[in-house]
């Protein structure tokens, strides 16, 4: 065994982190969980520390929208060696009809969205592309594949990671670091606890996060889990508008 | 509204489903209106994981461990932990969970529920003997902690309670200290219930594992295999488990029929007999077969099946489990896997736990309605006679009668009951 792997969260509490997290550790590691709710970070790295007695495990509550906090943030942990892993989790599933009423609510679902993800992209990839080695992942959503009247604001915002994670990409082209983009189908964590009860067939959390990290191992570009939505999403992007738009979906 | 059914696919019934994730915001969770149950992972066969119509709180995502002491071997964890996990967690470090049931796909918050039993029943007891504390989150918002020594009237409701004193939350759990993954098993044929009952009581001593298959067609003249085990002395790991196979779809009519429950019961028993004597096994297989076939209850097709399990006390088990096995012989239904084991002479922690001093039988019925029912009627008759009880995970069916002469502590629970929560089996066997 080498030295154990550096590996930071964001978004840390989040079901689909949360898992990834677990697979990541079935070897010690040293692991920077970084959430907005101190106590509920705490719960998840007690979890960790049960399960990888050897890793090193903090925790750190920001506020995800302070451009300054996250600088130093990362800042702080690129200084202590170079990032193996990264994985950029946080989200809300806001509610459309309420964002389309209250501009308050549209503005805060595509902050934290969007604009804090990429905040962090931006911060990482700056240390982690240079550094020539490790992944840098994004948590998108099949949702920014193309916007549909259920939930546009929600697939706007994770398309602009989508562009980000692309344009990271091609500025990294040479470089060992490899920048992953995610995109989970809907899938049962408690973001989408009031889906469950609409009947939705929603992916199991564990499959989820098993294909993720074998993608992230991999270095693919664009990852989606489960696997399937990707011919789905193809089918869905390239229907011809005239039929797409009557499709109540 | 979501159609949720139970291991023995009896059925699919309606519910409105609601994930609990967060162990500390429960009580605001469970505060709703109507009725709710919570919901593991559904491995119980009958309607004692149902609520048609209400509210299911699912606790599989409470599945974090909250601590664990290397030196003690307790362990505290969220009630939705599955056993499989906490056996790859505890094994390797030395420490295994003192008591398993024949899967490992089920939570820990169900284990204590139904207060399930393993192989080792006459050494260390049932799940909730192991037990030390347990969180208790009532739907009026009220949160308790019990165990043995710390309100334990709670406790001894909550163990083998069925759900319906609360939601379990977290559980603090005393494993056991193993020296590695591997058993000294060994596997012996045998015909007759006296030999059965020879091998097995003479099996108690020496043997911390005994439990024996049997040919349900075969009567009380009776073929089976008797397995017992004990902890091997050995350090060496085990090879990761690989994927457990699907059978992937539900045939569309049983695969265990009158057709085939012949020659696969004559074929299991030949192959077993084949494979007698000693030998040094992982505690995998030797726990959990049917996990291999992870779906195993589709085999018996779309209406699914009942199993009957019941335990028959001491003094009357030779001449009830004879009664029982010609009457199922007689109806040439049954079950491919017949379980015979006897229990230990130990007092169960809760008030409506299953095990009681006797011997305790196991038969899967495929569902052939009317048929099936009349047979288990008969089946009951030589129970209640016999003065034994059902074992409610198991049930989907028993007489309210045979519940009520089964489990004389019956009237010392129902206090305990929460007032928001009800199941399937509860409107069936005590009202609401």
């Amino acid at each position: 065994m080498g030295e154990q792997q550096r590996i930071i969260v964001i978004g840390a509490t989040s079901a689909i982190a949360e898992h990834c997290t677990r697979l990541w550790m079935s070897s010690p590691a040293t692991v920077l969980l970084v959430g907005r709710d101190e106590a509920r970070l705490e719960r998840v790295a007690d979890d960790l520390r049960v399960r990888s007695p050897a890793s090193a495990i903090t925790c750190v509550a920001i506020d995800f929208c302070d451009p300054v906090a996250i600088r130093t943030l990362v800042d702080d942990f690129a200084g202590g060696g170079a990032i193996d892993i990264a994985l950029i989790a946080h989200g809300t599933l806001p509610d459309q009809q309420q964002c389309q009423q209250d501009l308050v609510a549209c503005r805060d679902a595509m902050e934290i969205n969007s604009l804090s993800p990429a905040l962090f992209m931006e911060a990482l990839a700056g240390h982690m592309g240079p550094a020539n080695r490790g992944r840098l992942a994004v948590i998108g959503s099949v949702a920014g594949d193309r916007g549909r009247r259920s939930n546009y604001v929600y697939g706007a915002s994770k398309s602009l990671l989508d562009r980000y994670a692309q344009g990271l990409q091609h500025r990294f082209a040479q470089s060992g670091c490899r920048i992953c983009l995610v995109k989970p189908g809907p899938t049962a964590t408690p973001m989408t606890a009031r889906l469950t009860d609409e009947g939705l067939a929603l992916a199991r959390v564990e499959d989820v996060a098993q294909v993720i990290v074998k993608g992230i191992v991999k270095g693919k570009p664009v990852i989606y889990a489960p696997g399937k939505w990707a011919l789905i999403m193809m089918v869905i992007r390239h229907l011809p508008r005239f039929i797409f738009n009557r499709l109540d979906i | 509204m979501v159609a949720v059914s139970s291991w023995g696919r009896l059925g699919h019934w309606e519910h409105q489903v609601a994930p609990l994730h967060d162990r500390s915001r429960i009580a605001a969770d469970l505060a709703t209106h109507g009725s709710g149950l919570a919901y593991g992972m559904g491995r119980s066969y009958g309607d004692v994981c149902l609520n048609p119509g209400g509210k299911l709180w699912t606790t599989r995502n409470l599945d974090r461990f909250i601590r664990f002491d290397e030196e003690s071997g307790v362990l505290e964890c969220e009630a939705g932990v599955l056993l499989r996990d906490i056996q790859q967690l505890a094994v390797p470090r030395g420490w295994m969970l003192p008591v398993t049931p024949g899967t490992c796909f089920v939570t820990v918050g169900g284990a204590i529920a139904n207060d399930v039993h393993g192989k080792n029943h006459h050494r260390l007891g049932s799940f909730g003997d192991h037990v030390s504390q347990l969180r208790l989150v009532r739907t009026d918002g009220s949160q308790l902690d019990c165990g043995p020594d710390n309100a334990p009237d709670w406790f001894a409701a909550t163990i083998g309670g069925m759900g319906l004193t609360g939601v379990i939350t977290t559980a603090t759990l005393q494993l056991r200290r193993v020296c590695g993954p591997w058993l000294e098993t060994e596997t012996i044929p045998f015909h007759g219930l006296d030999e059965f009952f020879r091998l097995a009581d003479g099996s108690e001593e020496a043997w911390e594992y005994t439990v024996s298959w049997i040919d349900c067609l075969s009567g009380s003249g009776l073929r089976g295999i008797f397995l017992r085990g004990n902890h091997a002395d050995d350090e060496s790991t085990v090879p990761p488990v690989g994927k457990p196979s699907y059978l992937g779809f539900t045939p569309p009519l049983s695969l265990v029929n009158r057709l085939t429950l012949r020659p696969a019961n004559g074929a299991y028993y030949f192959l077993h007999r084949l494979a007698a004597g000693k030998k040094r096994e992982d505690y995998r297989p030797f726990f959990y077969p049917l996990d291999r076939l992870a779906d195993w209850n589709r085999m018996y097709g779309p209406r699914g099946f009942y199993q009957y399990q019941c335990v028959l006390p001491t003094e009357q088990r030779q001449d009830a489990l004879s009664a029982l096995l010609d009457e199922t012989a007689k109806s040439k239904t049954g079950s491919f896997l017949a379980v015979l084991k006897t229990f230990g002479e130990r007092q169960s922690p809760g008030m409506l736990s299953f095990p009681r001093p006797g011997a305790t039988l196991a038969l899967d019925f495929p569902n052939r309605g009317e048929e099936t029912l009349a047979l288990m009627i008969r089946l009951d008759a030589i129970v209640g006679e016999a003065g034994g009880r059902l074992y409610p995970a198991k049930d989907a069916r028993m007489p309210q009668q045979l519940f009520e002469s089964g489990y004389p502590r019956l009237q010392e629970f129902l206090p305990f009951r929460d007032a928001g929560i009800s199941s399937a089996l509860s409107r069936r066997l005590l009202g609401r």
